[in-house]
């Protein structure tokens, strides 16, 4: 058997820094490359600044791990060069089932709006959405961007300055020393950079044991997800099914608080549970069997000095919901900007703490989510089981009880309402879901569509209104993107950007999130929010 | 004549749910069921529609299959 997560993509090899006289200076180095470290390092690169990935390991991730991608992640993955590959060779789907006992009690339908480019949720395996990153390092590399990415580099030390870093790494052939600018710490939940800073990690342990079985099976079940609450095959217990690429199912049992975890993982007590599930008959080859654990926690501050952490090292949530990787990826998308701007002396570092208080935002709202499906899917006390199990009962036979079941609030962006980058909203009739804070909604634009227009720069958007083509604000240099209601026949960008409001001004950060919006361009105002959305204001 | 609203009714259903399991957080099972008795109460009493309340009985019953 040869995986691809079996094959070193990024083996070790000796760098210069080590034969150095004296610990070499880089810009940024980031310590992991799962999907955060990637995507951070990435991002950077593409901007113009010299990063180092340094990781522990020299390997794709070990098995499926996070396999659900939400829309706003893709988008943002696009920007960095590998969503549309990771589209095609993902597995769609818009269908979920949700089974009690042996009923279907519910099925719902995501529905995905029209005119977006990208799908609400695909799945893949996290070995591949981590090759597809490792190959845009490598063709980032080739058109010469300063990105560099270093197997079997554990960090062993740091010490942080007021002005960098100074790391010590370990490698197979000894030790050596090196100097950061800047620091982003992707080494997730068990983040080793948070335990050498001696920083906390607080929140709510779930006793609870998931075990995950991936499979290889030619199956005639739908591309749909299927949950159970409480099914023959796993007594008082849940499970889910959900397709993979490559015929790989992902199949999850929940298991209890008191088990052995190593017995229950050999896989001669894996297969009966599958064959209870699957039927006797069912043919499936067993790709990668886990038992995980979870916690909903998260720490106080995301960025310490030159320090900065994102994604699972920061914050840590159940998986149900997919919360995890898609918010990482909304981390390192809100905070490169920001770094490259203060790298470049183009603001302070106090354009910085906005980075905190928008992601710390983000990470309440999915540690609240993922902790409300946990509860509804994991009751811990007895009625809380019998008020889950009225709402199953119940939602089999009336509407009302549907909204109630809660088998994952899946991932959706977060609006960073009071951010402090905002300027008030000034478009009378303007639609919520646009409003400063939020994520710009994706629209058709003919063939074409509107987030790639965007891109990763300070964009005027102006709808049916006058503007000019460029304007520079302390430094800030301000794109327009000049459109009409015309050049949407679907209407959707009228109905996601003006609502009631006949025209629109909307200045747009790096990261695809609304700063400010009003009716007109105004010289004075739209320089303020500038200002206010480079943290000078 | 009034019907009993048995589509979704409530704004931020998860906020709802949160708090009902919270009122119950700490409660022995005794304790938990003769809060339910008094939540059942108030609310009929809220309600007040007698036809009403005569539907939600049936309907958590669930006996309109029968």
């Amino acid at each position: 058997m040869n995986k691809i997560f079996e094959i070193p993509l990024y083996p070790y090899a000796r760098s210069a820094d080590q034969d150095a006289p004296a610990p070499v200076r880089h810009k940024v180095v980031v310590v992991g490359a799962g999907p955060i470290g990637l995507g951070a390092a990435i991002d950077l690169a593409q901007q113009g600044v010299e990063v180092v990935i340094l990781d522990d390991n020299d390997k794709v991730s070990f098995g499926s791990r996070a396999v659900c991608y939400a829309k706003r992640p893709l988008e943002i993955l696009d920007r960095l060069g590998c969503g549309k590959r990771m589209v095609e060779k993902g597995v769609e789907w818009n269908v979920g089932k949700v089974f009690f006992d042996e009923r279907l009690v519910y099925e719902f339908n995501l529905l995905p709006e029209d005119g977006h480019e990208f799908p609400a949720f695909i799945n893949l395996q996290q070995y591949y959405f981590e090759e597809y990153m490792v190959d845009r390092v490598r063709e980032l590399q080739a058109e010469g961007a300063p990105i560099e990415i270093r197997g079997r580099n554990k960090v062993a030390a740091v010490g942080v300055h007021d002005d960098h870093v100074a790391i010590e790494v370990d490698t197979p052939e000894g030790p050596y020393n090196l100097e950061a600018d800047w620091l982003i710490a992707c080494d997730g939940a068990n983040s080793s950079i948070r335990a050498m800073l001696g920083l906390d990690f607080i929140g709510r342990v779930f006793e609870d044991n998931f075990l995950i079985a991936d499979i290889i099976m030619e199956a005639d079940f739908p591309t749909e997800r299927w949950f159970w609450f409480d099914p023959p095959f796993n007594r008082g217990q849940s499970a889910l099914l959900h397709k993979q690429p490559d015929n790989v199912w992902r199949i999850d049992f929940q298991l209890g608080w008191d088990i052995d975890r190593e017995r229950e993982k050999k896989p001669e007590n894996v297969i009966p549970r599958l064959k209870a599930m699957l039927g006797e008959d069912a043919q499936f080859e067993l790709e990668w069997v886990s038992i995980y654990t979870f916690q909903c926690r998260r720490m106080e501050k995301f960025r310490h000095g030159r320090v900065i952490f994102a994604g699972d090292s920061a914050h840590q949530v159940s998986p149900f919901g997919a919360r995890g990787a898609n918010s990482g990826l909304q981390d390192t998308d809100n905070l490169c900007w920001k770094l490259k701007l203060v790298i470049d002396g183009k603001a302070t570092e106090s354009l910085l703490d906005s980075y905190d208080f928008e992601r710390i935002q983000g990470a309440d709202e999915n540690i609240l989510n993922s902790t409300r499906s946990t509860d509804f899917i994991t009751p811990k006390s007895e009625m809380s089981r019998l008020l889950r199990d009225a709402v199953l009962d119940l939602s089999e036979h009336y509407e009302f009880a549907r909204p109630l079941v809660n088998s994952g609030r899946l991932s959706v962006p977060c609006i960073h309402d009071g951010s402090p980058l905002n300027s008030a909203d000034a478009l009378a009739g303007g639609p919520a879901r646009s409003r400063p804070g939020a994520p710009c909604p994706d629209a058709p634009l003919g063939d074409e569509f509107l987030l790639p227009k965007l891109g990763g720069r300070f964009v005027l958007l102006t709808i049916d209104a006058d503007a000019p083509d460029l304007i520079e604000e302390d430094g800030i240099e301000v794109t327009r993107l000049a459109l009409s209601v015309k050049d949407d026949p679907t209407m959707a960008l009228k109905e996601r950007y003006l609502g009631e409001a006949d025209s629109a001004v909307y200045l747009i950060r790096p990261d695809q999130i609304v700063a400010a919006r009003r009716p007109s361009f105004d010289d004075n105002l739209i320089r303020a929010a500038i200002r206010r959305a480079t943290g000078k204001e | 004549m009034a019907e009993l609203i048995l589509t979704p009714n409530i704004d931020n259903p998860d906020d709802f749910y949160a708090e009902l399991l919270a009122t119950h957080e700490g409660l022995d099972k005794a304790a938990s069921d003769a809060l339910n008795a008094r939540l059942v109460l108030i609310l009929a009493n809220h309600i007040g529609d007698r036809q009403v309340l005569s539907q939600a009985l049936a309907a958590a019953a669930l006996k309109e299959e029968d």
